[in-house]
């Protein structure tokens, strides 16, 4: 009975196993360390992740290492533009001055004169600095007085003088002395000779450039110095890499301070929102039904309600008090209003995810709901939810910046880079530092976490990994 | 078409109500009453005007006084400007921040879609990274700067040339509109060129497509027809939101340039505690933006056959 002969015993043998067919051609990677072996891939989201961390270590780190003051004004440095240090000439302290008489001249001319000569001689005496700027000049024959007037560009002849500072009515006052709000800047000083009571035809101009000063009881009051010091040496005045504000505030401290209450808004009420809306759409899409409709209608609700206005009503609602900065308001209506688009998201997400066959074999083995939802939907969706949470931070920074900007956002004192542009917008033409700065915090946070939320997009999308 | 239409205005009333209702409760939460800027200064004289705008009466009938004179379109009388009517504040102020926002949408639409198509055809070119990069900037920056920008630029302009090439500020004429709209848009035609480049680059990989090339269309046939169609449905579908965006954040474009909108209309309000014209002007662009909506989705529907036959 040998009807296949060809077949012997051994013939069913087990084959002997070939490991190398069982083995990995890759590595194991989890979804996440995948996403991030493509996330480091993208320059452009690597080098935003490192400004990212570099703005959290000046917002964290900024105020240790910078321990200005954001609120002090130093009122010697009101709207500096960005500078290196600048020292400042120590002075005595301010004595009254009586400008020269020159006796030998009548202070009232005998009769009006027909033509006047131009002033000879006029100079500063001693050092111009930004305390006084004290002059003299040689009487002019037959003069019953002076006018003397400043400006910041050169006349053109007798127009264009600037600022009328001082009528002099006698022609033997052969000096005068300004004080008036004085910058380190030049100046032009012109000088007209009178009849006593009308200018005539000729004008003389010198070019001032005042030396910065301080003086020597100002600086003891701020620490520039010491009791030994004497007059006439340099001291060094506050430093201020950034510029100071239009009431002489650091714009360093101030950007600090800025960044403390723009980031602390622009991440904390993203972080609640997208976790309530996680929560929200999370049982909204895994109950479905019923309850289900309910509560994405009212999310509708929410989502139609026009923003912007709302945020103004709500914040206005609370209600800032005296001596309040208004933040937490803010970011209470940022969460009121803006949870609902995280929950259409996340629960679009889990009715797709509910279906799937792994969820569906976690119920036969008696998983409840929230073990369910809490354990395998919503890290199922945290992907999506980590790019949501990306893109919610420059919203939230615009809408701060965009509020505090109209004036309805953070309360002054506390600055916000938004009330800072705020401030700074009006002086934009003469002191353009004040808006730019500002600005350019505001425009680097929102780049950098733009691009890091496409390049997490890109990362952790799954069919990107089919394709390499 | 017909049902479905139906039901998203019946859906809309319903989201309008809502709006009302939130804007009552938002108002009676706030501390603080209008009649605090009034000169009422005995308590006989503020219990007349208490009476006067019905806030002495209780909550629940304020509320259904206030829904019953809406229903009717009649939102009340300004608490600090005498005898002016809500009504007639939207009238005068809405056309002016209407006519902004409809250019603005205008150029930011046209502007998307044709540099979204522009850097897909010239996909990784430089035509492509210049117009992303400048995108890149739209979206960070924000529309203040944008807007102060704007002016500054014009002042420049009008002093070098010596020429009024545009005004800076104020109302009147088309001219004053075009540089506001121009920022105003700007953000959301940066929005649309992102959007529109992906649409565009994810459908040249489309089956239909390669069948078009197949059959032998000319390129630009396909361009235009198959792909650039097919790429304007998803800006068509954030033109809604986008409108409600452009028309709240016209505030900052109407501060800046001085235009006399109603956003600035609003923040004044506000800051002067007018319960009525808050809640007028609250309630009426809300109503307007839900309307907007349903109309774009109405229109999706003509657009892309897929969703009206559901």
């Amino acid at each position: 009975m040998n009807r296949h002969p060809e077949l012997q015993a051994d013939d069913f043998l087990p084959e002997p196993s070939t490991d190398s067919l069982e083995q990995l051609s890759r590595p194991s990677l989890s979804y996440w360390q995948d996403a991030w072996i493509r996330l480091k891939k993208n320059t452009r989201a690597i080098i935003s992740l490192y400004l990212i961390i570099g703005l959290a270590l000046f917002t964290v780190l900024g105020p240790w290492l910078w321990t200005k003051d954001p609120s002090a004004q130093d009122l010697d440095q009101i709207s500096q533009a960005p500078a290196l240090p600048k020292t400042a000439l120590l002075v005595s302290d301010y004595l009254p001055w009586t400008p020269p008489i020159a006796y030998a001249h009548p202070a009232e001319p005998a009769g009006y004169p027909d033509t006047l000569d131009a002033v000879t001689g006029f100079a500063p005496v001693g050092t111009p600095n930004t305390q006084s700027i004290r002059f003299t000049w040689l009487p002019v024959k037959d003069a019953g007085g002076y006018s003397i007037y400043r400006s910041e560009t050169e006349p053109t002849g007798l127009q264009g003088l600037g600022l009328p500072l001082e009528t002099l009515e006698a022609g033997n006052i052969i000096g005068f002395e300004d004080r008036l709000n004085l910058k380190s800047q030049t100046y032009f000083y012109s000088i007209i000779p009178t009849d006593g009571f009308d200018e005539f035809d000729v004008v003389t101009t010198i070019k001032v450039t005042p030396l910065q000063s301080i003086t020597v009881s100002q600086a003891l009051e701020r620490g520039l110095t010491d009791p030994t010091d004497e007059p006439g040496r340099s001291v060094l005045l506050d430093f201020h890499p950034f510029g100071t504000d239009y009431l002489g505030r650091d714009m360093l401290a101030r950007l600090m301070q800025g960044a403390r209450v723009s980031l602390f808004i622009g991440v904390v009420a993203p972080f609640v929102y997208v976790l309530f809306g996680v929560f929200y759409g999370g049982f909204a899409g895994y109950l479905g039904g019923k309850i289900d409709q309910l509560l994405m209608r009212f999310a509708d609700f929410v989502v139609a309600l026009p923003f912007l206005l709302f945020m103004i009503l709500f914040k206005i609602g609370f209600g800032i008090g005296p001596g309040e900065s208004g933040i937490l308001p803010m970011l209470v209506a940022l969460i009121l209003l803006l949870w609902p688009s995280t929950a259409r998201l996340v629960r679009g997400q889990v009715l797709k995810i509910r279906e799937q066959g792994y969820i569906e074999a976690a119920r036969l083995l008696g998983g409840k709901p929230s073990y369910l939802i809490a354990r395998h939907i919503i890290p199922n969706t945290m992907g999506v939810i980590l790019v949501t949470l990306t893109f919610a931070v420059p919203s939230a920074i615009f809408t701060e910046a965009f509020l505090s900007f109209i004036g309805m956002g953070v309360a002054p004192p506390t600055p916000s880079w938004g009330s800072m542009c705020n401030e700074g917008v009006k002086t934009m033409l003469s002191h353009p530092h004040e808006l730019f700065f500002p600005a350019l915090f505001i425009s680097i946070t929102v780049l950098a976490f733009n691009l890091l939320g496409d390049g997490l997009t890109e990362a952790l999308d799954s069919k990107m990994r089919s394709r390499e | 078409m017909l049902k479905y239409t139906f039901g998203r205005i019946l859906s809309g009333l319903v989201t309008i109500w809502f709006i009302a209702t939130a804007t009552f409760l938002a108002m009676h939460a706030v501390p603080g009453d209008p009649l605090m800027n009034e000169k009422a200064t005995t308590p006989e004289i503020r219990a007349n005007l208490a009476r006067k705008y019905g806030l002495d009466k209780p909550i629940a009938e304020q509320y259904i006084i206030y829904l019953s004179n809406m229903v009717q379109g009649d939102f009340g009388i300004s608490f600090t400007q005498q005898n002016r009517k809500v009504n007639d504040i939207i009238q005068d102020h809405f056309p002016v921040s209407a006519a902004l926002g409809i250019l603005a949408i205008t150029f930011a639409a046209l502007g998307g879609i044709l540099w979204g198509a522009l850097t897909a055809l010239y996909r990784n070119q430089l035509p492509d990274i210049i117009i992303m990069f400048l995108v890149i900037l739209g979206i960070s920056v924000p529309s203040f700067v944008f807007a102060a920008l704007g002016q500054l630029l014009l002042v420049n302009i009008n002093q070098w040339f010596d020429i009024s090439f545009l005004p800076v500020a104020g109302w009147g004429t088309f001219a004053h509109m075009i540089m506001p709209s121009l920022v105003l848009g700007l953000g959301t035609m940066a929005l649309l060129t992102r959007l529109m480049r992906s649409a565009m680059l994810e459908i040249v990989n489309e089956d239909f497509i390669r069948t078009a090339r197949a059959k032998g269309l000319s390129p630009s046939r396909i361009f235009f027809q198959h792909q650039l169609r097919n790429a304007i449905l998803p800006v068509v579908t954030v033109l809604g939101p986008q409108i409600a965006a452009i028309t709240t954040g016209g505030f900052v474009v109407e501060l800046v340039f001085a235009i006399p909108g109603l956003g600035r209309y609003f923040v004044q309000a506000v800051q002067q505690l007018d319960y009525t014209v808050i809640m007028g002007t609250t309630v009426f662009y809300g109503a307007f933006l839900v309307f907007m909506v349903i109309l774009v989705d109405i229109i999706y529907g003509f657009i892309d056959p897929r969703v009206r036959l559901k």
